[in-house]
Parts: structure tokens; sequence; C-alpha cells
């Protein structure tokens, strides 16, 4: 009962309900739109403080057990210890230590991370992009006027580099970009309605 | 501390930690692994901290012990439940909170998705067929969605029709390519701007 009927239909009457409220004004409606609407983020909220327990509870398992590259473990908890430490205790304000940390290490290594990419994106084009077919020459041609629109040379070989750049992201890439979203919307449809009709009951796992 | 000292401090740890990331170029190795398990535990720690002082303490201890609302017990004694998915024998009890956000979800879903992505796609997609751009727009949307419709064999006129929806996409796939690489390539740029200007001067 507990284990699958009971989440079913919560599923089902807060499903209903998301769905219903759309389409109804009602000041209780709304207000009951709004509750619920917190309670989701509070249990989300929770949701991932039971992620950065679960990190925890693996990097701890990990140093107890002397487990391959264990030292990195309490790299990873000094700095959630530390990081979370500053946050509470010292404030998220202008000149706090939480914001230097913030500015000074992990927006720095967030993006160098990101940048790295550029070589893996580099060697990844040089290994895929071979002429094979109409297809491919296709991509191929989209791919280098809209890096090459994107940067001065571009304009520097033509005029119409830039403006065949442009064209090509709001015309033809966007008509195929739109068919694409509509896929999804459909697609995102038919499974949010087997979710609240519990057709869908992945999200229960296994027991 | 004086606040231009704090300052090179910050740039000094900003430019290691940059440079123990880019270690990865030559090879995986233990500077490019600290940096990473560093990562990961601020960015972990940074996360819990703006959940706890943007929603767990308006939400739920300001809602509870100042505006005295018990409804937020029901709320919290849900994500409560959450916690019991570290032991296993207790874990299908997260159900309960689980259903009620994926079926909420689900449902405001439904009309949102329908409203952004399908109706205003399709207004769009006719909005303006006096001119050839517009045209051309009408026959990629519907030769692309032809192309994923399986239903019936795609041959003759209608595999023409969906071939052409596969250029389409090609032509979508190859300006995303591009896009993506040139926003990488921007923030490559960015950060050698910060290593050689900010941090050693080398660029003005």
């Amino acid at each position: 009962m507990l284990r699958k009927r009971i989440p079913l239909l919560i599923c089902f009457v807060f499903g209903a309900f998301g769905l219903a409220q759309y389409y109804s004004p009602h000041p209780i409606v709304v207000s009951g739109y709004s509750t619920v609407l917190d309670w989701v983020q509070i249990i989300f909220a929770f949701t991932l403080i039971v992620g950065v327990l679960s990190v925890f509870q693996i990097h701890l398992k990990k140093i107890s057990r002397r487990e391959k590259l264990w030292g990195y473990s309490i790299v990873t908890l000094s700095a959630i210890i530390v990081m979370a430490s500053a946050g509470f205790l010292g404030g998220t304000g202008r000149g706090t230590a939480f914001v230097w940390m913030f500015d000074n290490m992990q927006v720095p290594m967030q993006s160098t991370v990101f940048a790295l990419l550029a070589f893996f994106v580099a060697t990844a084009a040089y290994r895929g992009f071979r002429l094979r077919n109409v297809e491919a020459g296709i991509l191929l041609a989209a791919a280098i006027v809209i890096m090459l629109g994107r940067i001065p040379i571009g304009a520097l070989i033509s005029d119409y580099i830039p403006a065949g750049a442009e064209w090509i992201l709001t015309v033809p890439s966007m008509s195929a970009k739109r068919a694409v979203l509509i896929g999804i919307g459909l697609g995102s449809i038919t499974t949010a309605l087997r979710v609240i009709l519990g057709i869908e009951r992945s999200y229960l796992g296994r027991g | 501390m004086e606040k231009e000292t704090l300052m090179e401090i910050g740039t000094f740890t900003a430019l290691v930690l940059t440079l123990l990331i880019f270690s990865f170029l030559y090879k995986e190795n233990p500077f490019y692994r600290f940096a990473e398990y560093l990562l990961v535990g601020i960015s972990v720690g940074y996360y819990l901290v703006i959940i706890c002082r943007n929603t767990i303490y308006p939400l739920v201890i300001d809602k509870l012990f100042v505006q005295g609302e018990l409804l937020v017990l029901v709320p919290t004694a849900l994500g409560c439940l959450m916690f019991v998915r570290l032991k296993k024998k207790w874990a299908y009890l997260s159900r309960l909170p689980l259903a009620l956000m994926i079926g909420f979800g689900a449902g405001i879903s439904i009309p949102a998705m329908l409203q952004a992505r399908i109706l205003k796609q399709m207004s769009a997609s006719m909005q303006s067929l006096l001119t050839v751009n517009g045209v051309v727009i009408l026959i990629g949307v519907t030769s692309t969605i032809a192309y994923f419709y399986f239903s019936k064999r795609q041959e003759g006129m209608f595999g023409r029709f969906t071939q052409l929806g596969t250029y389409f996409l090609m032509v979508f796939f190859g300006a995303t390519f591009g896009y993506t690489v040139m926003s990488r390539i921007s923030l490559l740029i960015g950060r050698l701007e910060f290593v050689l200007r900010d941090a050693f001067g080398i660029i003005s």
C-alpha cells in the first residue's frame, strides 16, 4: 500500500491539480497553487541536502576503506566544510570569506574547466567532420559559416559571411529548431500524462 | 587584512587554480585531480549554503517560527522523509515526497509545454508567409517534423520531403556546433586574458 498505491495516488492528485489550476482563476485554486509550489520548493531543497549528505557518505567510506585516490576525498570534504562554515557563520554578503572563495576559487575553476572543452571540441570536430555525404557537407558548411561569422576575420574575408551566419541562425536553423521543440513538447506532454495516470512508474524505483 | 592585499591573494589563488586545471592538457595528473576534487567540494558547499539561506530559512524556519504557519510542517515532514533514502530498509518512504514533486511537476508542465513548445512555435512558423524566409521556415518546420513521423514508409514524394527535413536538421546541428565551439573559445580567451593580463601583466 505505502510502497506503490499511496505514492501513485499522491502523484495523480497533485498532477491533476497542477493541470487543472492553469484553467481556473478561482482565488482558492490560485492560493492552493502557490502553497503547493512552496511545498515543492521545500521538498526539493531537502532533496539537495540529501545529495550533499550522500557526497559526504561516499567520501567518508572511501577514506575509511583507504580506497584508490582516498586522499583527494579529504580535499573534497574539507572544501565542503570550509565553504559551508564560511557561508553559515560569516554570511553571504559582499566582502565575506564565502564570496571571496566563490569569486577567486569556484568561478575561475569552473570557467577553466569549460574553457578546456574548447580543445576537446576541436579534436572531436577533426575526427567527426569528414565530408562523407551531402548531409555531412551541409553540417560542415553551416558550422564553418557560423564560426567565421562570429569572428572579425569573417567580415574581413567577405561581408556576406556574417550576414550568411545570421541568416542560417534565423531561418533554416531556426526552422529545424522549432520542429525539434514541437517534438520535445509533444513527447513531454505524453510522458507527463503517463506519469499522472500511473502508467510510467520508473520514478518509484524497484521493490 | 587590507583590501588590496586580499585582492592580490585572490588573483594569485585564481591563477594557481587556473593553471592546475590547465595542466590537464598535458595529461591527467595529481595537480589537476586536486583542483577537480576541490571544485566539487567548494561547489557542494556553495549550493548547500544557498539552499539553506534562500529556501529553508524563508520558507520553513521563518514561516514556522516567526509567522506561526503550521501547514509548513507537512512539506517539512515530507522533505525529512527524503533522508530515509540513505537507509535501504526505509528508502521506499521517500517515494511519497518524490510522487508529490513529480506529479505536480508533470501536471504544471502540460499546459506550459502546450503553450510554449507547441502553439507558440506553430504560430511563429506561419506568421510571415508572404516573404521568402517565411516560406523557407514553414517548409523547414514541416519537413523536419515529417522526418520524425514513422507511421508511414519514407519513400516517393514523402521520402523526398523528409530527406529535405534531414538537410534542415544538419544545418541546425552544424549551426549549434559552431555556436558551441565559439562560446568555448571565448571562455578560453577569457581565461588566457586573466593569466596573461591580470595575473602576469604580459599583455595590456
